[in-house]
């Protein structure tokens, strides 16, 4: 890695019934993307308490996505219906706390879809990238 | 956690990794009383292994870093309960699926380090036990339903089956004869067919739907919905007295709407859909009863001497509760009208409209005739392919029989019509079955049916004859000919509502409304839910051979679960 680009660190919290099974899919079909996510599996996209994206963000992430499966596709039927209500509520505050609400995705990934996934991946990359640093890393230096 | 252990797995997929140096760095973590790489540790020696260092090195936590959990976790699990710890205090941690290939040494660590922190963190599951309510529910009564549902009544249990139409049997009961060995339906499904009817521990639902689904794995509560059939059919015997006297003829739904000439392919109003069903009970079509839509007739009353008609029958519900539940809903082929280039002509049918033409036992008692003019067709063409593997048109993937079902049909036509000829237009000619190719290479060189490589490009009607576009792109050059009858082999799809019935279910369909299976080769049968199964065409395209191989598989996931009392449910627990 060269000092000198910025290479932006995503969290990824992926539903374990899709977006974490495109992801092994991805891998397993060797596709490159770039290695900037760190991807966290969870049960359901429906259990990602906006708190776990605060913190996230807090922490220095510069992105974080949220990988849940397609409308209706749910395996918990309304999971990703409650996530995206919460990602909602989420965005409307992120602005006035100072982080920038363009740095959480919500994608609809699905288990069959590692290729989605990988460019997913390298788009939100490219995003950051142009966006640079999440600014609270300069008011909180670790 | 005092004497936690690291093992991590090393093989050829994971050769662009450096794991000296992640075992160096993790053995330096608190705690970690033993890092070590290992080979091959989701094979039995190396799982071995894993055992033995437990209980040398008493340790009370475990890391195993390989692929991901999601393929390896049960049988790691497996093994480090089997050393005496609890199923918490490991963790599996992927380093190779969704590790990258660049800088992976140093994610691994990072993601091992993680991993180690979670792994302190855990706490031991909440397990619930739940009685298992020994009965099955059956969804759909086609081939797979039919068998999965013998399987489980011959293993000693209670099934419940579901059936939306008035007879069991589905598709495969319209068909004139099954390839490769052409023995026709009728005669090997419908012994089966009587068997399910007959058999003790079998309740058949027919003309009925699922309205709703609660419960999970070994307490299913099901809603069914038996609709009206404006027929008593406890009191009915079965005689069909009342078909005989009904007035009205209308295009039948068995019969894929067939318009024959002298209305050789109609129903009447009260309707049984043909002469072997099972129950051999009619219903009443509101649409087209006299009474109900001109107040006047009740014809089938008169006629029937068990008394057993009932204008006035409305839909019932019936609640059970049910251990496990096997979905084989089964497919529907694509419209003839998605292909915009194809005329709807009454000379241009699907492939299940020829069966019926072609089957004995069908509207035209098996003599092959033009629905438009009721003359013997001399020509036939067979267009392989429309919709499927063709994403503009239909759908992206390959129907799977349409190549055997065509050739079937085309060698039954000339066994039908001595002087005919029949062509057959194939982008490739998919015979992956036993005895397949062989059925092929017979159709071609004793029965000479005319295979053609290509697209065709326009269907239309013109005079008397159709007209078929297409190219030879063997021979490279473009074919214009003119035929007494098309059929089109056309996709399949998953049956009409299977979406609503997945989504009452829980379980997952794919873009296409196929049900996804748990693994696509190594749980096919399977749904995202457990204790719900899957069987048959529900899943994906198949023929008879395999759909009755999954009914038979999923029949066997059942009885797996019966032979237990109770099926433990872990639960995470939670801070």
């Amino acid at each position: 890695m060269q000092e000198d680009e910025f290479e932006p660190n995503i969290v990824g919290l992926l539903c374990h019934w899709c977006t974490y099974t495109a992801a092994d899919l991805a891998g397993t079909t060797r596709t490159q993307y770039p290695t900037n996510i760190r991807p966290i599996q969870t049960m359901c996209s429906g259990m990602v308490d906006p708190v776990y994206v605060l913190w996230a963000l807090l922490g220095g992430a510069d992105g974080v996505m949220i990988g849940a499966c397609h409308p209706a596709d749910c395996h918990y039927v309304s999971g990703n219906y409650k996530c995206r209500r919460k990602t909602a509520v989420l965005k409307s505050i992120l602005n006035t706390l100072g982080l920038e609400d363009d740095r959480v995705w919500l994608c609809w990934i699905s288990a069959a879809e590692g290729q989605k996934f990988a460019n997913t991946v390298a788009k939100m990359v490219d995003e950051l990238k142009k966006k640079g640093p999440n600014p609270i890393n300069a008011y909180w230096s670790t | 956690m005092e004497r936690i252990g690291v093992f991590v797995c090393h093989c050829k997929l994971m050769a662009y990794m450096d794991t000296g140096t992640v075992v160096e760095a993790i053995s330096k973590k608190p705690d970690v009383v033993h890092a070590a790489a290992y080979e091959d540790l989701c094979l039995a020696p190396g799982l071995e292994q894993v055992k033995d260092t437990i209980k040398n090195e008493k340790l009370d936590g475990v890391l195993i870093t390989s692929c991901s959990p999601v393929l390896h976790q049960e049988v790691l699990r497996q093994a480090v309960t089997a050393a005496g710890l609890e199923a918490h205090q490991m963790q599996a941690v992927d380093i190779r699926s969704q590790n990258g290939v660049k800088e992976n040494t140093e994610r691994a660590i990072e993601a091992i380090s993680s991993a180690l922190d979670k792994l302190k963190a855990s706490l031991p599951p909440v397990r619930t036990k739940v009685p298992i309510t020994k009965k099955v529910l059956v969804i759909g009564g086609g081939i797979a339903g039919i068998r999965a549902s013998l399987d489980i009544a011959d293993g000693g249990y209670e099934v419940i089956l579901v059936e939306r139409t008035h007879s069991i049997g589905g598709h495969m009961i319209q068909y004139s004869e099954t390839f490769p060995t052409l023995d026709c339906p009728q005669c090997i499904e419908t012994p089966l067919m009587t068997d399910t009817g007959q058999h003790d521990n079998i309740t058949i639902y027919a003309y009925s739907e699922i309205e709703e689904v609660t419960g999970s794995i070994g307490k299913f509560k099901v809603k069914i919905r038996r609709k009206a059939a404006y027929v008593d059919w406890d009191k009915c015997n079965g005689c069909l007295m009342c078909i005989e006297k009904c007035p009205p003829r209308v295009l039948s739904e068995y019969e894929r709407y067939l318009d024959m000439p002298k209305r050789q392919a109609h129903r009447r109003a009260i309707w049984v859909p043909h002469a072997q069903a099972v129950p051999m009970r009619p219903i009443i079509d509101k649409d087209h009863c006299l009474y109900f839509t001109k107040g006047k007739c009740r014809v089938c009353e008169q006629a029937c001497p068990s008394k057993a008609i009932d204008f006035t029958q409305q839909e019932s519900f019936v609640e059970i509760e049910v251990g496990a539940i096997v979905v084989a809903s089964g497919f529907d082929l694509m419209p003839k009208s998605a292909i915009k280039e194809y005329e709807l002509d009454k000379d241009i049918l699907e492939g299940i409209e020829f069966e019926r033409i072609l089957c004995p036992a069908g509207p035209t008692a098996g003599k092959v005739i033009r629905p438009s003019d009721g003359r013997e067709p001399k020509t036939v063409a067979f267009i392989s392919c429309c919709g499927s593997r063709d994403p503009e048109h239909g759908v992206p993937y390959c129907s799977k029989v349409c190549c055997m079902y065509l050739v079937k049909m085309a060698l039954l036509y000339m066994h039908a019509v001595h002087d005919g000829q029949t062509f057959i237009f194939y982008i490739d000619i998919r015979t992956t079955g036993k005895g397949y190719e062989e059925f092929v290479q017979r159709a071609v060189t004793e029965d000479n049916v005319l295979y053609l490589r290509g697209k065709v490009s326009k269907i239309f009607r013109d005079g008397d004859k159709i007209k078929v576009w297409g190219a030879d792109t063997l021979t490279g050059k473009r074919i214009e000919m003119a035929v007494d009858l098309v059929v089109l082999g056309m996709a399949m799809l998953p049956s009409e509502g299977v979406k609503e019935l997945a989504d009452k279910l829980g379980i997952a369909t794919d873009e296409h409304g196929f049900m996804v299976e748990l693994h696509s080769k190594l749980r096919p049968m399977e749904s995202s839910v457990p204790g719900i199964y899957l069987a048959g065409c529900c899943q994906g395209p198949k023929d008879i051979q395999d759909t009755v191989a999954q009914g038979g598989g999923a029949a066997s996931k059942v009885l797996a679960l019966f032979a237990q009392d109770e099926v433990i449910l872990e639960e995470a627990a939670v801070r």
